[in-house]
Parts: C-alpha cells; sequence; structure tokens
C-alpha cells in the first residue's frame, strides 16, 4: 500500500492539473482527508482506498491508451486555488 | 545523464542536464519513463534528491533486483544517454523556506532522497529555520549521502540522528533500533513546539512515525508523510 504521492503524475494527466494537494471527502464515510494521504494500490489498474473505512473512492484503469476513470466512492474531491501552506498553529 | 555517483551498494545518483526545467520544489518527484525497442514502457516515480538552487537535477535510484526500472538506472544507464522524464511533480510532500519550522525530518532507507532535497534547500536559502533529521538505516553501508550528512550535522542548528536497525559498526554511538515513540519524542522534541514533521520511508515505517508522533499529541495537519516501496 502506498499513498496518493506516488499517483501524483497520473493525477495530473486525469485532471490536468496538480491533485494530491486536494482535499477528497469519502462517500461512504464523510472522512475528509488530502488526496496524497489517502491509500493506494498500484496494480493492473489504481485503487484508490479511504483510510478509515476501506471504500473505493477512486479507479484508474489503462485500456488501450485511455485511462479509465471511476469517482464513484468520492462525495467530493475539493480543490483551493490559493498556494498550499501548513496550517498555522 | 551528466554523471553517476555510486551511494551505497544499492543506490546510485544520476546527474541530469535538463533543457527547459521548470524549477522544482524540495521534496517533489519525478516520472522516468523507459522504452523498450519493441515499443514497451514501464514507467517509475523518482524523487528529486538535488535542491532547486542547484545547477542540475539530480535521482538518486535505489536498484530493486527484481524491478523493471530500477536495474537499468543503477545498472545499465552511461554518461551522454538520454532519459525520458515527466515532471516536477507532486505539491503536497515539499518544503519551502517560507513554510519555517521546526522542521523535523523523518526517513526510512531510502525515503532520505527527498529530505535530502530539502536539506539543500534549507542550506541553499540560507534558513535559520531549526532542523533535526532522524535517519534509520539497516546498517551503515546502507547510508546515503553519508559524508554529505556528516558535514552538515556539524551545522549550527541542524541535528543529525542516525539509527541502524540490523547491524552496528564497533563502537557505534547511535541508535540502534526500530523506531518507536521514545525515540521518535527524542527526535522530535515537545509535541508543544509544533515542528513541521516529513517522514518518508517504506509503508510500515511511515505508519509507525505517524501514529507515534499522533499518540505523543502532534497535530496531524503538521505531519505530512510519504510511502514508498514495490507498490
Amino acid at each position: 500500500m502506498l499513498d496518493g504521492n506516488a499517483i501524483a503524475g497520473l493525477l495530473f494527466e486525469v485532471f490536468g492539473r496538480e491533485t494530491t494537494t486536494d482535499t477528497g471527502r469519502c462517500a461512504a464515510c464523510g472522512n475528509v482527508a488530502p488526496v496524497a494521504e489517502l491509500a493506494v494500490y498500484l496494480g493492473p489498474g489504481t485503487v484508490v482506498r479511504c483510510r478509515r473505512c476501506d471504500n473505493v473512492l477512486m479507479a484508474f484503469v489503462p485500456i488501450r491508451g485511455i485511462v479509465c476513470v471511476d469517482l464513484g466512492g468520492l462525495a467530493a474531491l475539493e480543490h483551493d486555488e490559493t498556494p498550499f501552506r501548513f496550517d498555522v498553529s | 545523464m551528466v554523471s553517476l555517483v555510486d551511494e551505497t551498494a544499492q543506490t546510485k545518483s544520476i546527474v541530469l542536464d535538463v533543457p527547459e526545467w521548470i524549477p522544482h520544489r524540495a521534496g517533489q518527484h519525478v516520472d522516468v519513463r523507459l522504452t523498450a525497442e519493441d515499443g514497451y514502457q514501464a514507467q517509475r516515480s523518482y524523487s528529486i534528491a538535488s535542491a532547486p538552487e542547484d545547477a542540475r537535477l539530480e535521482l538518486t535510484v535505489e536498484r530493486l533486483d527484481d524491478g523493471e526500472v530500477s536495474p537499468y538506472l543503477a545498472g545499465e544507464l552511461r554518461e551522454g544517454d538520454e532519459l525520458e522524464l515527466r515532471g516536477p511533480i507532486g505539491g503536497y510532500f515539499v518544503w519551502e523556506e517560507a513554510f519555517g519550522g521546526p522542521l523535523v525530518l523523518l526517513a526510512g532507507g531510502s525515503g532520505v532522497v527527498p529530505l535530502r532535497a530539502m536539506l539543500r534547500h534549507h542550506q541553499a536559502a540560507g534558513s535559520t529555520v531549526p532542523v533535526s533529521l532522524l535517519y534509520s538505516a539497516r546498517t551503515f553501508d546502507d547510508v546515503i549521502y553519508r559524508d554529505e550528512l556528516m558535514t552538515l550535522a556539524t551545522v549550527d542548528g541542524i541535528e543529525i540522528a542516525f539509527t541502524l536497525t540490523r547491524v552496528q559498526p564497533e563502537g557505534w554511538q547511535g541508535y540502534r533500533r526500530r523506531i518507536d515513540r521514545e525515540l521518535l519524542a527524542e527526535i522530535a522534541g515537545p509535541a508543544t513546539d509544533a515542528p513541521l514533521v516529513y517522514v518518508c520511508g517504506p509503508t510500515a515505517f511511515v505508519e509507525t512515525a505517524a501514529t507515534e508522533l499522533v499518540a505523543l499529541g502532534h497535530r496531524p495537519e503538521r505531519i505530512r508523510t510519504e510511502r514508498f516501496g514495490p507498490s
């Protein structure tokens, strides 16, 4: 098991921009986490799961040069245009 | 490819001259794509080992004997060869001088690579943010960037500690165990300092570090992780 950092290139290809700093919300349990922190399983396809409930959030399968994308398990993918920073404590 | 540097028996640094390179941020990676004569393609992601300020792009590759890409990069690649790169990639596991600190860097094995880019950036940017690096390796011979890290350890404000989990040289003064809560408390300092923590290594190393840091009172929002491994 890896994390969303490992598929930053694939996500850029699919979404056309840096996506690992987006936050994803799980449609099953509502957990919110940066895409970089989601659980990623690499195989013939790529499966992204929620760390809390294991729900499949995103799946990517390359078929004849096209990446098929299933985002069914994701309630929201939120993108913030402001430069990504640590929150100041 | 400009030059190769032997780091350890299993790792090599590849120094590249990249035309039209977009300056990267410390901690980012690139995808390297190899194409065989029959058109078969294999792609892997490698962390950038050099600072944005460095003149050339450097990758450090650990040779995995059953790998598809690393045996070529760390074994057969020769000076003057060309590589197909995509990047820089990733906006999450990055540190910039403006983020401040204190900075805590936790490396498991070749997870030290993006953290070395952060250390180099820290130095090149003249940052005064205090840094504490813990590097866990199996043996002293497995320590990548050993001389550079030993030199950096003499700089004021930079603390570098090693833990050797399998074999220790005679008279070894450093740590000699896998990371645990007590070790992390010594390296990261009190949670009230609210350090920015970057953890990179194999999944088990990262999970242990992140879980124990949170147990020590560090806020998850201040801990950034990157896991790597075969898959």
